[in-house]
C-alpha cells in the first residue's frame, strides 16, 4: 500500500518542530501584547528579522556573520546533548562542560599564548574531562547524571572566574582581548572574514558543520555508535550482548563533554566576546543546546538548522525597543520551544492517527491486518 | 554563630520545603527536575505580593497572603509539568528542564515589564520588599527568627502523616511503585500523579518564597534561585525520599550553604588561605560526593520516570 505522506517519519519530525516554533512564536507575541500591545507586532518581527533589522546589504550580511558566529558553540552544545541523549544519557551538564572548555582555551591563550589548535584541544580535553567525572559518577556508582551535571556546572562556573581572573584586565571584571594579547591563538578565517566583512567569521563555522556531519555518521554509520545506541536503548540488552555498558556510558560523556568544551573553544578563540569574571550564572550556551538538540529533531543535521533558528531569535532579542520589551523575550520563546518539544511524541501519534484514518477512508474494504499493529497500540494509549 | 545558625535553619528550612516536593512528586512517579523553575515561580509571586501590599497591612495578613501567593503560583506551575508528564506521555526530565529554563524567563520578562511601567527608566528585573520582609521575623535576642522555620517544621510533621499515615499516602507511593497493580485495585493513577505534582508545586513554590527572603530584602530574578531547586533534589535523593531523613539532610546542605555567606566572621576560617570561591563551590562539592557515596544502593520509586500507560498493564 501507498505510505501516506504525513506517515513519513521526517515529514513528521519537521512539521512537529516547525509547529513547536509556530507555538511558541505566537505565545511569544501574546506576551508581548499583554506587556504593550502598540509595539508588539513590530516586536515579534524585530526578532524574527534578526539582522534583516539593518537596511542596507552590507550590514545584513556582517551580522549575519555575527550570528553564524554564534551559532557554531550553541550547534557544538546541541550536538552534545543530542549524543548524550541518543545513548540515553540526558546532558544538562553542556553548560558546564561549555564553561570549563572556556576556562581552558581562554588559560592557555592569555597566559601562555600558545597557537590556537593547542587552545582548541586544551578546550575538548576540559570538556572531556568534566564529562568523564559524570560518566564515572553514573556508570560506577549509579549517580543521576542529571544532578551530578549541574552541581559540576556550578562548581565549573566557579572555578573558571577563580582561574581566569588571574588573566583579566586590570580595570574591569573582563579577560584580555585574545585578538591583541596573543593574536597566534585566535582561529584562522581563511578568507571567511572578507566574504562577511566581519573579523569574528572563522574557520569555526565550516568546523561546526563538520562536526555535525561526523556526529551523524558515528551514529548513523559506526559499529561503536551502534553499540552506543543500543545501550541506551536497553542497557541490560546490550550487557546480554556483550558490550560494555559502563565503558560506553564513561565514553558518551566523554565524547559530550569534549564536543561542548569545543563548542567554547570555537567560540572564544575568535575573540567575538570576552570572559566576564565576576559572571554568577552559568551560561545560557549548554541549555540552548538542549532546545536546539530536541527542536532538531534529534538528528545531527536537522540541528544544524535548530541551533541557527534558535541563535537568530536571541539574537534578535537583542533588537528589541529595551524601553518597551526586554531582551529575555527571546530566551523566554526558546524555553517555550523545548517544553512543546515534549510533546512532539504526542503529535507524532496524532499524524500517525490521521493518516491511518485517512487510509481507511481511502480504501474502505482494505484488509484490517493491513495496517500494522503498532498504530493500534498507540491509538489505544493515545484514547485515556 | 548565632547568624551560622541562623542562616543554617532558614537554607535548611528552604531545603527541606522544596525536597519534600520532589519526595510527594517522585513517591507519585513522576521526577521533578523543574522544582528549580517552581521555585521561581513561587518566589515571583511571594514577592509581587509583597510589592503590591502596603508596608502597614497587619503582619498576619502579609503572611497569609504571601504565603498563599507563592503556593498557588507554584501549583499553577507545577501543572504544566504534570499535563505534559501524565497525559502527554513527555519525557520527564525534558519537560523539568523546559520548566526551569521557562520559569527563571518568564519571571525576568515579568518583573522588567512591571518595572518599566512603574518608572520607565527602570528596565531591571530586581523586586524589592524591605519593609514587608519584616512581617516574616521576629527578633529574639539577636537570633531572627522566621515564621517559615516554624512553617517548615509543620510540613515536615504534616508531609510525613500524609505519607506514611493516612491511605492517600499510601495510595500516591503505590502508584510510584507499580502503577498497573496500583490501577487493578481501583486507584486512579493519573489523578494520583496528578497531586503528588501538585504537591510539589506547592512545596516548591513556599521553598522559593522562603529562598529569596533569607538574609536578603531584594531579588534579582535574571539570577533564578541559583540551583537551589537541585541542591534540594540532592537532598532528596540522601534523604532516601524518607520525609525525616530529607530534615536531617537538609540540615547538614543547609551548614554548608549558610557557610558560604557568613563564613567571613570566624577568625579561624578567614584566615585560612582558601579564597571565597571555595566556600561558593563548598555546597555543590559537598553534595557530589554525600551523592557519589550514598546512590549506589538508591531507593527511589520503582516506577518514578516512565509514563504510566493503562495499555500496557
Amino acid at each position: 500500500m501507498k505510505k501516506s505522506f504525513w506517515k513519513n517519519k521526517a515529514v513528521q519530525s519537521l512539521a512537529a518542530s516547525l509547529l513547536c516554533i509556530f507555538i511558541g512564536l505566537v505565545a511569544g507575541f501574546i506576551v508581548l501584547l499583554i506587556i504593550n500591545p502598540a509595539g508588539a507586532w513590530e516586536g515579534i518581527t524585530t526578532i524574527v528579522k534578526n539582522f534583516f533589522y539593518y537596511p542596507s546589504a552590507a550590514a545584513r550580511i556582517k551580522y549575519f556573520g555575527s550570528t553564524l558566529v554564534k551559532t557554531a558553540p550553541l550547534l557544538m552544545c546541541s550536538l552534545s546533548v543530542l549524543f548524550s541523549y541518543k545513548v540515553g544519557l540526558f546532558n544538562i551538564g553542556a553548560a558546564g562542560q561549555y564553561v570549563v572548555g572556556v576556562g581552558a582555551c581562554l588559560y592557555c591563550a592569555l597566559a601562555f599564548h600558545l597557537p590556537w589548535y593547542v587552545c582548541l584541544l586544551a578546550a575538548v580535553l576540559a570538556g572531556a574531562l568534566l564529562g568523564a567525572i559524570s560518566g564515572v559518577l553514573k556508570a560506577y556508582l549509579n549517580v543521576n547524571e542529571v544532578i551530578s551535571s549541574i552541581m559540576l556546572n556550578w562548581i565549573s562556573l566557579y572555578l573558571v572566574n577563580m582561574l581566569l581572573s588571574t588573566v583579566k584586565e586590570l580595570a574591569s571584571p573582563y579577560t584580555l582581548v585574545v585578538n591583541s594579547t596573543s593574536p597566534g591563538s585566535v582561529l584562522p578565517s581563511l578568507g571567511l572574514n572578507e566574504l562577511f566583512s566581519n573579523n569574528y567569521v572563522t574557520i569555526a563555522i565550516p568546523l561546526s558543520i563538520l562536526a555535525a556531519v561526523l556526529i551523524w555518521v558515528l551514529l548513523e554509520k559506526t559499529k561503536l555508535g551502534y553499540e552506543l545506541k543500543a545501550t541506551g536503548f536497553n542497557k541490560s540488552a546490550a550487557r546480554y550482548c556483550g558490550m560494555k555498558e559502563s565503558r560506553n556510558i564513561i565514553l558518551t560523556m566523554v565524547i559530550a563533554g569534549g564536543l561542548a568544551g569545543l563548542g567554547a573553544g570555537l567560540f572564544f578563540l575568535t575573540g567575538f566576546e570576552q570572559w566576564q569574571c565576576t559572571q554568577s550564572s552559568v551560561p545560557a550556551m549548554g541549555f540552548n543546546g538542549i532546545a536546539a538538540a530536541f527542536l532538531g529533531g534529534l538528528n545531527p543535521i536537522g540541528t544544524i538548522f535548530a541551533s541557527y533558528f534558535i541563535q537568530h531569535i536571541t539574537s534578535g532579542g537583542a533588537y528589541l525597543d529595551k524601553a518597551l520589551y526586554s531582551a529575555q523575550i527571546s530566551d523566554f520563546i526558546s524555553a517555550l520551544i523545548i517544553y512543546l518539544c515534549g510533546f512532539v511524541l504526542f503529535f507524532k501519534q496524532f499524524m500517525d492517527s490521521r493518516a491511518a484514518k485517512a487510509e481507511e477512508k481511502a480504501h474502505p474494504a482494505a484488509p484490517v491486518q493491513a495496517s500494522p499493529p503498532a498504530d493500534t497500540d498507540t491509538e489505544e494509549g493515545g484514547e485515556k | 554563630m548565632l547568624l551560622l545558625i541562623q542562616y543554617t535553619l532558614m537554607f535548611a528550612s528552604v531545603l527541606m520545603l522544596v525536597a519534600l516536593g520532589g519526595c510527594f512528586s517522585e513517591h507519585s512517579g513522576v521526577i521533578n527536575i523543574g522544582l528549580e523553575g517552581i521555585m521561581v515561580m513561587g518566589a515571583l509571586g511571594g514577592a509581587l505580593m509583597m510589592r503590591t501590599l502596603s508596608a502597614d497591612t497587619p503582619a498576619v495578613v502579609l503572611l497569609v497572603l504571601v504565603i498563599l501567593a507563592a503556593v498557588l503560583v507554584g501549583a499553577v506551575y507545577s501543572l504544566l509539568l504534570a499535563v505534559a508528564a501524565i497525559h502527554f506521555k513527555a519525557d520527564q526530565t525534558l519537560a523539568g528542564t523546559a520548566l526551569n529554563l521557562l520559569g527563571t524567563a518568564a519571571a525576568t520578562v515579568i518583573v522588567k515589564a512591571l518595572n518599566s511601567s512603574v518608572d520607565s527608566g527602570n528596565v531591571s528585573a530586581t523586586v524589592q520588599y524591605i519593609e514587608q520582609k519584616k512581617a516574616f521575623l521576629v527578633n529574639l535576642g539577636g537570633f531572627e527568627f522566621s515564621w517559615f522555620m516554624l512553617l517548615a517544621v509543620l510540613v515536615l510533621i504534616g508531609s510525613y502523616v500524609l505519607l506514611y499515615k493516612t491511605r492517600f499516602g499510601l495510595r500516591l507511593m503505590a502508584c510510584g511503585e507499580h502503577p498497573q497493580a496500583a490501577d487493578s485495585v481501583g486507584i486512579n493513577v493519573y489523578k494520583m500523579r496528578y497531586a503528588g505534582v501538585l504537591i510539589s508545586g506547592v512545596l516548591g513554590g513556599l521553598g522559593g518564597i522562603v529562598y529569596i527572603t533569607t538574609g536578603v530584602s531584594e531579588w534579582k530574578f535574571e539570577y533564578g534561585v541559583a540551583g537551589f531547586g537541585f541542591l534540594a533534589l540532592a537532598v532528596m535523593i540522601f534523604g532516601q525520599w524518607k520525609p525525616t531523613r530529607i530534615a536531617l539532610a537538609a540540615l547538614l546542605f543547609g551548614l554548608f550553604r549558610a557557610l558560604s555567606n557568613v563564613y567571613t566572621g570566624f577568625d579561624l576560617l578567614r584566615n585560612l588561605p582558601v579564597p571565597s570561591a571555595i566556600y561558593n563551590m563548598l555546597p555543590y562539592i559537598v553534595s557530589l560526593i554525600v551523592l557519589a557515596f550514598t546512590s549506589g544502593k538508591s531507593r527511589a520509586p520503582k516506577a518514578e520516570g516512565i509514563p504510566y500507560d493503562k495499555g500496557l498493564r
